[in-house]
């Protein structure tokens, strides 16, 4: 999996988002952070992704990343169920920069028909604000 | 970057060496060039410069200057000799930590001996109106007895040279032979470069990274120069500008307290472990008193060291648990780039300070283990030296 960064959407907390057809009628999200969130927060030294199976909920944290100055929470922008989670992150938080919308993806969600979700961004919309935010 | 914030002279150096510049203690200062991690190993392994010009110096001369210097300062300083440095806390009345301090006795170039106290940039105002305020001008004037006080602060550019190849580096541009010069220990130099314009520094074996390394003050006008001549030497050594992140992670594993965090007002120097730097039984200064009482007291509370198995990194405020019952905060922590793992400094309750107590921190809401161990995190190797 390799997504355009220019074809999935964003949250204003940083997450992307890459939403797909599942079975039955029903979406799956994959889940990741934006290439600009990782070049700001540097040094990522450790991750916290939920177990299989865990209900989330849009706008509500699914983990943490710590570096090395700070921790930050990972927001959910979908509600709905935790169908995989990526096992090789932990011990290769390196594809988190070298690959953040690969291999650096993080979880996918089988979205609850009709449930809640954050305000997503296209990415002119998250750049843009990615830049007011350098200034 | 909010433009009312000082600028050190190196400030248009680290904008265009790709500096992430932050706030800190009113200044615009780099907090990171490229990662916190790499330039934190090339100050172990090879070398580093930092911009400290934000740190306050104050310079005081004069026949009554030691006296004056002995009365406000926790360490014994009237018989230091040319050339050599102290670690030194300032108290308030009450024995609580104003700021930590080094002072250092060098002669300037006309000869004239003086005293330079480096303080805290956050702490400066602080400091300088301290000063000021326990020396009124019938002090300062007494026939014989003057004292001479100024703020070089925003007039010399200073910078940490930190890691083993530090003195290889900085040897050529100087006259002094530095292999001689000890730890805690500074000199007047003359610079060996032509941008010097034969203006002098101050050199000395100090630093805030538990490296061999140098710090180095220099003329605001000729700083740039200096600073990049070190960094066009250093090339072949690696050199790396190192932000204050780096900074950071650095004196932590050194287990070097940093003032807002390990040390405050309300933080005695006992509790701190720095009785080391009071000296009570000489000149009166503001807390002696204070210090003689609360060093027969038992302690509320104690700096330790703690050792986590877990990957999660303690933060400034966090709980620290012993059996789920709070016991002390964390006051630093971090994620150690040579020992690759978490380490933190807190304050507990002195029965639970015992090196191998098991505890518990609170991280977010889930608690992780750590043991107490003995500080520092970090210490190099020596014989290297």
């Amino acid at each position: 999996m390799k997504l355009d960064p220019k074809s999935i959407q964003y949250t204003s907390t940083h997450e992307w988002i890459h939403l797909e057809d599942g079975p039955g009628g029903t979406k799956t999200a994959t889940v990741g952070v934006s290439d600009f969130a990782i070049q700001a927060l540097t040094d990522l030294v450790h991750i916290e992704l939920p177990e299989l199976g865990r209900t989330l909920h849009a706008g509500k944290p699914f983990g943490e990343v710590e570096s090395v100055k700070a921790v930050s929470d990972l927001y959910s922008p979908v509600e709905g169920e935790v169908v995989e989670v990526n096992a090789s992150i932990a011990q290769h938080l390196d594809l988190m920069t070298t690959d953040p919308y690969g291999a650096g993806w993080l979880i996918k969600v089988r979205v609850k028909s009709g449930g809640s979700q954050s305000q997503l961004l296209d990415h002119a919309t998250y750049k843009r604000q990615c830049e007011q935010a350098m200034e | 970057m909010d433009p009312t914030l000082l600028r050190t002279p190196l400030y248009d150096w680290h904008v265009a060496h790709g500096a992430r510049m932050v706030e800190f203690a009113g200044w615009a200062m780099p907090v990171q060039y490229t990662s916190i991690i790499d330039e934190h190993v090339a100050t172990r392994s090879s070398v580093a410069i930092t911009d400290i010009s934000h740190m306050g110096r104050l310079r005081f001369e004069g026949p009554g200057a030691a006296v004056f210097l002995a009365e406000m300062l926790t360490r014994r300083v009237a018989d230091m000799e040319l050339g050599q440095i102290r670690y030194s806390l300032m108290t308030n009345d009450a024995g609580g930590i104003l700021d930590d301090v080094l002072v250092g006795y060098y002669h300037d170039s006309y000869g004239q001996p003086f005293y330079m106290v480096v303080v805290n940039a956050g702490n400066r105002q602080k400091i300088v109106d301290w000063f000021h305020a326990h020396l009124p001008r019938e002090r300062a004037e007494i026939p014989g007895r003057e004292v001479i006080f100024t703020d070089l602060s925003r007039l010399w550019a200073m910078f940490a040279i930190q890691g083993p190849r530090s003195i290889d580096i900085l040897q050529p541009l100087m006259n002094a032979d530095l292999q001689w010069l000890r730890y805690y220990r500074g000199t007047r130099v003359q610079l060996l470069h032509p941008a010097a314009n034969r203006q002098g520094g101050i050199v000395s074996r100090t630093g805030y990274t538990g490296e061999d390394g140098f710090e180095l003050s220099v003329g605001a006008e000729i700083a740039p120069a200096i600073w990049q001549a070190i960094v066009d030497r250093g090339k072949p050594y690696g050199i790396v500008p190192c932000g204050l992140g780096a900074r950071d992670t650095l004196r932590l594993e050194a287990a070097m307290p940093l003032y807002g965090h390990e040390l405050s007002e309300q933080i005695d120097p006992f509790e701190a472990g720095l009785g080391f730097a009071c000296h009570l039984t000489g000149y009166d200064f503001p807390g002696r008193d204070a210090l003689l009482k609360i060093q027969k007291q038992s302690r509320s509370r104690v700096r330790v060291g703690l050792n986590l198995t877990g990957q999660r990194v303690p933060r400034e405020g966090y709980l620290i648990l012993r059996n789920g019952q709070p016991v002390g905060k964390i006051s630093s922590g971090t994620f150690s780039p040579t020992l690759k793992k978490p380490i933190a400094m807190g304050y507990v309750v002195p029965d639970a300070a015992a090196i191998g107590t098991e505890l518990q921190i609170d991280v977010r809401g889930r608690t992780e283990p750590a043991t107490v161990m003995e500080l520092p995190f970090y210490q190099r190797d020596r014989r290297k030296a």
